[in-house]
């Protein structure tokens, strides 16, 4: 967190401390837990069902060549749908889970739900790293969560994107379960404030769907490039919890 | 006016048979969606009530609903319909004209203050004090309000009245406003559709004089008893979609077939009507079973939320063309193609970095 920096951007011993104090030293390099469990386990499971999401999803909006045969015979749209809407009532348990972890979990684990925006220290090393990825400067700082142009990207991109993307699904299932059903009671408000007809709030789904696409690709880029040049590390991260900063002891 | 006639009374002097008149009511329970218990409730309430007068405005439309109104499919409807309400003013339909026919709309707001329907065809205009809709010499606006004001409900007809349509698309120079929107202080019942189903708009009228209330209302102010599903819910080619066959062309094998016409641009999926259920003209068709999709016409906005022969619509800020899909796919593109280029200067970047690194770098000043 960018409270805890160290005024050394290449932290020697210590990077800083999780909520329990724990900073492990590991030989000449310092390891510090970032992400617990839940974390890790959502951040995959998460993954998995947008990979599965964007997948049925396009298929939906541009469905496959036609199938053979007789209608009675096939039901691939009715299983591409079905999974579509499976992963996506699987998606949102998973992230109320996650907001119920931001709860209890540690300080980390609430980073992505929020920004700092009237801390002007914050955005001023959104600026650096910024920098650091325009080759302006010759290192970045080193952080024990997100670093602050991640933590942006991760709020804005990631965080507000889903939840559009669970609003308006849930609004657009709503309809196939029909006007009498709890859904349509529960999220028809959706297709009112985004109106003005449901055909519209499909097309904002789907654009909101490629904003996610274009945030995984950065998100999966910048994960492998930081993770070599950084000098942190970031994809063993997501695996083990553990941070590790690979220059200390030097 | 003269002494206030029943429905039946009006119907058994036009020559109607009471059997015929018992069919009607079977017919209207069954398209109302009504149990058999209530056949004697209509055929009741239809010798028992007075004629409601209902005055029939018409704003900035193309006259379609009527068209389709004076077509209900049922000629005992149309009769009976026609005959049951007392249709007391209609420009289009009514014999007076000028004068005469304005003084009409006088009285009748005056003798049935607060006991008659406002029923309207298309929208007003309200730029330039709604100069673009002159009803006997004076804006469409103050006549809507005038005979609003009195009325007991207000029924929209058609996606004019209901939505603003086809005048009130982009850019809408004449700033063509539904009815909703200018009338605020009474019920309005929307019947939206270019034009509306005729045997829906009879029913709607026939549920509101038979049971002395607007029937219920989905969020939008439609009728649930009629746009309380999708086209797609109901349509008869939809087993082709959860199968996933589909028109791929219009002159196709599929097309032949009678596949689901979804990448056709078909709007059944999020279209509220009664066309896959009542059809048209005597239930003898509608759009999706003549091989054409559903363009949506009942829905909010369906003109400038368009195109109608394409599944995924026209985001106009990016361009005329522009979809979700061809603004996302270059978005996607682009940035794949900066992440490549910025990996590719990274790399180079980190061989240098590393060739010429006798010391460690310098710590940045923050």
């Amino acid at each position: 967190m960018y409270a805890e920096l160290p005024t050394d951007p290449r932290p020697r011993g210590l990077a800083g401390t999780d909520e329990a104090g724990v900073g492990v030293q590991l030989g000449q390099r310092t390891a510090i837990y970032v992400y617990e469990a839940p974390v890790r386990l959502w951040h995959w499971v998460n993954a998995l069902l947008i990979v599965v999401l964007i997948a049925t999803g396009f298929f939906i909006g541009r469905p496959l060549p036609s199938m053979p045969g007789e209608a009675s015979d096939a039901f691939l749209m009715g299983y591409i749908r079905f999974a579509h809407f499976a992963a996506g009532q699987a998606l949102v348990v998973a992230y109320l889970a996650r907001i119920f972890w931001a709860f209890v979990g540690n300080k980390h684990s609430r980073q992505i739900f929020y920004i700092p925006f009237w801390n002007a220290r914050w955005w001023k090393e959104v600026v650096w790293e910024a920098k650091w990825y325009l080759f302006l400067v010759p290192e970045p700082k080193k952080y024990e969560g997100h670093n602050p142009l991640a933590h942006l990207a991760m709020f804005t991109m990631f965080n507000l994107t889903l939840v559009f993307l669970i609003l308006t699904g849930c609004a657009l299932y709503a309809e196939g379960q029909g006007q009498g059903s709890w859904w349509f009671a529960a999220f028809g408000w959706v297709i009112d404030l985004l109106g003005p007809n449901t055909l519209w709030v499909h097309t904002l789904h789907r654009a909101a769907m490629w904003v996610m696409l274009v945030f995984a690709i950065i998100h999966i880029y910048a994960a492998i490039r930081e993770d070599i040049m950084s000098r942190q590390s970031m994809i063993s991260t997501m695996l083990s919890g553990e941070r590790m900063f690979k220059d200390d002891g030097q | 006016m003269a002494r206030l006639e029943t429905f039946y009374d009006v119907i058994r002097r036009q020559g109607i048979s009471r059997r015929n008149f018992m069919k009607f009511c079977s017919l209207t329970a069954a398209s109302l969606g009504l149990g058999p218990a209530f056949v004697p409730k209509i055929a009741h309430a239809m010798e028992t009530k007075p004629r409601i007068p209902v005055l029939w405005l018409h704003g900035l439309e193309c006259t379609c609903c009527s068209e389709s109104f004076i077509r209900s499919a049922h000629p005992l409807v149309k009769d009976v319909v026609l005959s049951m309400i007392s249709l007391d003013y209609d420009d289009t339909l009514m014999a007076s004209a000028g004068h005469q026919a304005e003084a009409i709309l006088e009285e009748i707001r005056h003798e049935y203050k607060g006991r008659y329907i406002a029923a309207i065809e298309g929208n007003p205009p309200l730029a330039d004090d709604g100069m673009y809709c002159i009803i006997g010499g004076r804006p469409f606006v103050e006549q809507l309000r005038e005979v609003c004001d009195d009325s007991m409900a207000v029924i929209s007809w058609g996606s004019c009245a209901s939505w603003g349509c086809v005048q009130a698309a982009k850019p809408n120079p004449t700033q063509a406003t539904p009815v909703d929107k200018v009338i605020k202080n009474k019920p309005i019942i929307k019947v939206p559709g270019c034009p509306p189903i005729a045997e829906v708009m009879t029913g709607v009228i026939t549920y509101m004089l038979t049971f002395d209330r607007i029937p219920e209302l989905d969020r939008q102010g439609r009728p649930t008893m009629f746009y309380g599903q999708r086209i797609h819910d109901k349509c008869y080619r939809r087993p082709h979609f959860d199968a996933g066959q589909f028109v791929e062309a219009w002159d196709d094998d599929q097309a032949r077939k009678g596949y689901c016409l979804y990448k056709m641009g078909c709007k059944g999926p999020t279209t509220y009507n009664a066309c896959s259920t009542v059809r048209w003209n005597d239930g003898l068709s509608f759009p999706i079973q003549s091989g054409h999709g559903c363009i949506g016409c009942s829905e909010d906005g369906f003109w400038d939320k368009g195109p109608f022969y394409s599944r995924l619509t026209d985001i106009p800020q990016f361009g005329a063309e522009a979809n979700a899909d061809s603004i996302g796919g270059a978005v996607a593109g682009v940035v794949t193609a900066a992440v490549a280029a910025h990996a590719g200067v990274s790399a180079v970047h980190r061989a240098r970095t590393k060739a010429g690194m006798t010391t460690p770098p310098q710590p940045p000043t923050p």
